[in-house]
């Protein structure tokens, strides 16, 4: 199931504005990849590339390649929706659907994707994936409430239970605990550590704490200046980065010294 | 090591207390002044010959300075400005409440005569003086009005999905352009062009419900278009890229997702599109005509609407006039309901569809 991807001499713009360049990277199946870097370097727009969300922008275009088990997501013949069926998505911030209860939420991707599935298998998908987010106990009494009606932090674990719940083979999270306490992030993190045995997880995360403890490779952002293309700087193992990086900016942004 | 002492709360001097109190006017001491103003103004009118009009100008004018110099001298300039500000804008309500009230009081006064059981039962046919009734009248304009949305939803919601969710570059402004121009095309035009369109295939002299319905579709669809774009770009492109990053094509994420969230904004901007559209007269004049008997047949033969019944009930009242007149007014007051209750409707859709947000 999980898949390995490769992306190489990856270039990114926004309209003309180049917003990240020359990306080389090769991320692990079945593993934890953490990107970490200041704010504004092109963290979450490298990761929208992975599944071609990245052009739902009007004037949005990627140049270069990321493959994914041999297969060019950009090449001609790939179709953007079936990519998007294989990687899941957690956004930055919260985004359930209004118009649909927690129940419908959780299991949005199946309805809105028409497949056929029994009520009782639903029920199961629902609360596994439920309490995969550690929502499960908070929100058992009322599925079928409005998703709005959570507190931001219930959203966007209500986010990853619907992520999670079409079984995607490659989940990338962009800042998934950016909003939440720290019982809930330390579930997040053993949701991810519980999940690599099956899927391959790329996560955007500002706490290096959590890049140290649940990921296996660890990817450094940076910028040069303002209105320069982010670049990848580092990409190596986890403990290699925090305990003896090759970039003399990596250490400086991991200790604090940046800027 | 040296030890600061703690730093002392220092007495609050007496002479500064920490917020700054002022005289001020008693509770309604505005609305007195405004109104000893008001009665001065009163008096200078009744002077010169009363007249409203000149009442009215006395009266903002003098109720505003009074009001003014009088918070002036007791509670200082600032006050004072705030106090002229809050008149003058008072007034310019009040003065825009005039022709409204005015309106609906003419109506309601002249048509209750008539808002009786034959005015909804009957229709005109054999009718020369007294009796005779609107339900021809107010039946050809419900026909022709569903008509009219039934072409003009459909047509202007998908122009709208277009624009919002397809529509990219110049062709995209382009189109929003002339939906823009065609907002403002006269409804004489649009009957015009209706007349033409089926003088071509029915001969000229041609007159059917049909095309009023697609004259008032004219009028209506850059209306649906317009509104239901703005409620459209309201769906935050959050919700979007959620639907989309599930693997959820285009088509089926504007149908799922993007529709029903808008479905509120959606049906009040159909219902007062309608509203828009129900009174319109000069179209129907020219395309449907009228008649005093009932015509449900909407592609056959003249159908009679409201408003030119109106229309036609005051220039040719008859032989005693004022029971035509009065049927006039009575045929104004129920379109006026009728539009009223299409105003209720739309906030009644947009309370129960609202998304809700309840815990
Ligand atoms: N929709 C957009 N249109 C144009 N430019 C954009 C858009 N989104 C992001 N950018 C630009 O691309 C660059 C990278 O943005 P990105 O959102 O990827 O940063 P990030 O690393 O995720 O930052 P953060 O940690 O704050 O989330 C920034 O310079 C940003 O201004
Ligand atoms: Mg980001």
């Amino acid at each position: 199931m999980a898949k390995r991807i490769d992306v190489s001499d990856l270039d990114i713009f926004y309209g003309n504005f180049k917003a990240v360049e020359g990306v080389n990277v090769s991320i692990e199946p079945r593993s934890v990849t953490a990107l970490i870097g200041p704010s504004g370097c092109g963290k979450s727009t490298f990761l929208r590339s992975l599944n071609r969300m990245h052009e739902v922008i009007p004037g949005a275009r990627v140049e270069g390649k990321v493959v994914i088990d041999g297969q060019d997501l950009y090449g001609s013949d790939v179709d953007p929706v079936d990519v998007r069926r294989q990687i899941g998505m957690v956004f930055q911030r919260p985004n359930p659907f209004p118009t649909m209860s927690i129940y419908d939420n959780v299991v949005a991707g199946v309805r809105l994707n028409a497949r056929k599935m029994k009520k009782s298998d639903l029920d199961d998908l629902v609360e596994s994936s439920l309490k995969g987010a550690n929502l499960w106990n908070e929100v058992k009494d009322r599925l079928d409430r409005p998703g709005s009606g959570l507190s931001g932090g219930q959203q966007q674990r209500l986010c990853i239970a619907r992520a999670i719940a079409v079984q995607p083979e490659v989940l990338l999270m962009d800042e998934p605990c950016s909003a939440l306490d720290p019982i809930s992030t330390l579930a997040i993190e053993d949701l991810m550590t519980e999940l690599k045995d099956r899927f391959t997880i790329v996560i955007v995360t500002h706490n290096m704490q959590q890049a140290a403890r649940v990921s296996e490779q660890t990817g450094f952002f940076n910028l040069n200046g303002v209105g320069q293309p982010g670049r990848l700087i580092e990409f190596n193992p986890t403990e290699k980065i925090f305990s003896n990086p090759d970039q003399k900016a990596t250490e400086d942004y991991i200790s604090g010294r940046f800027g | 090591m040296t030890t600061t002492a703690p730093p002392r709360r220092e007495a609050p001097e007496p002479e500064a207390p920490a917020v700054r109190t002022r005289r001020r006017l008693p509770r309604f001491g505005g609305t007195a002044l405004f109104v000893a103003g008001l009665v001065v103004a009163g008096l200078l009118t009744a002077l010169s010959g009363w007249s409203w009009g000149l009442f009215a100008v006395y009266g903002v004018v003098l109720g505003s300075l009074v009001t003014y110099v009088g918070s002036r001298v007791v509670e200082g300039s600032r006050k004072a400005t705030d106090r002229l500000v809050t008149c003058l804008v008072s007034s310019a309500f009040a003065i825009a409440m005039v022709p409204l009230v005015s309106l609906v009081y003419t109506v309601v006064s002249n048509g209750i005569t008539r808002l009786d059981g034959t005015f909804f039962s009957n229709s005109m046919v054999g009718v020369v003086g007294e009796g005779g009734g609107a339900y021809h009248a107010i039946m050809g304009t419900l026909i022709i009005t569903a008509l009219a949305t039934l072409i003009s939803v459909p047509i202007g919601l998908m122009a709208a999905i277009y624009l919002v969710e397809y529509g990219r570059g110049k062709l995209k402004k382009t189109l929003t352009f002339f939906v823009d121009v065609m907002t403002g095309i006269p409804s004489i035009v649009a009957g015009l062009f209706a007349y033409a369109f089926f003088a071509i295939f029915f001969g000229p002299g041609v007159r059917f419900g049909i095309g009023g319905a697609v004259a008032l579709s004219v009028l209506m669809i850059p209306v649906v278009v317009r509104s239901s774009e703005e409620v459209l770009k309201l769906v935050p492109n959050e919700l979007r890229e959620a639907s989309y990053a599930l693997g959820v094509p285009r088509w089926r994420t504007i149908t799922k997702v993007v529709l029903p969230t808008a479905i509120a904004g959606l049906g009040t901007s159909v219902t007062l599109a309608i509203a828009r559209v129900i009174g319109e007269t000069a179209p129907l004049l020219v395309i449907v005509g009228i008649t005093a008997a009932t015509n449900f047949d909407p592609f056959d033969g003249r159908m009679a609407t409201l408003p030119v019944y109106a229309y036609y009930q005051l220039t040719q009242p008859g032989v005693p006039p004022q029971f035509g007149i009065d049927r006039a007014w009575t045929a104004a007051l129920v379109l006026i309901i009728i539009v009223m209750a299409l105003n209720v409707v739309a906030r009644l859709i947009s309370r129960f569809f609202a998304p809700k947000t309840g815990r």
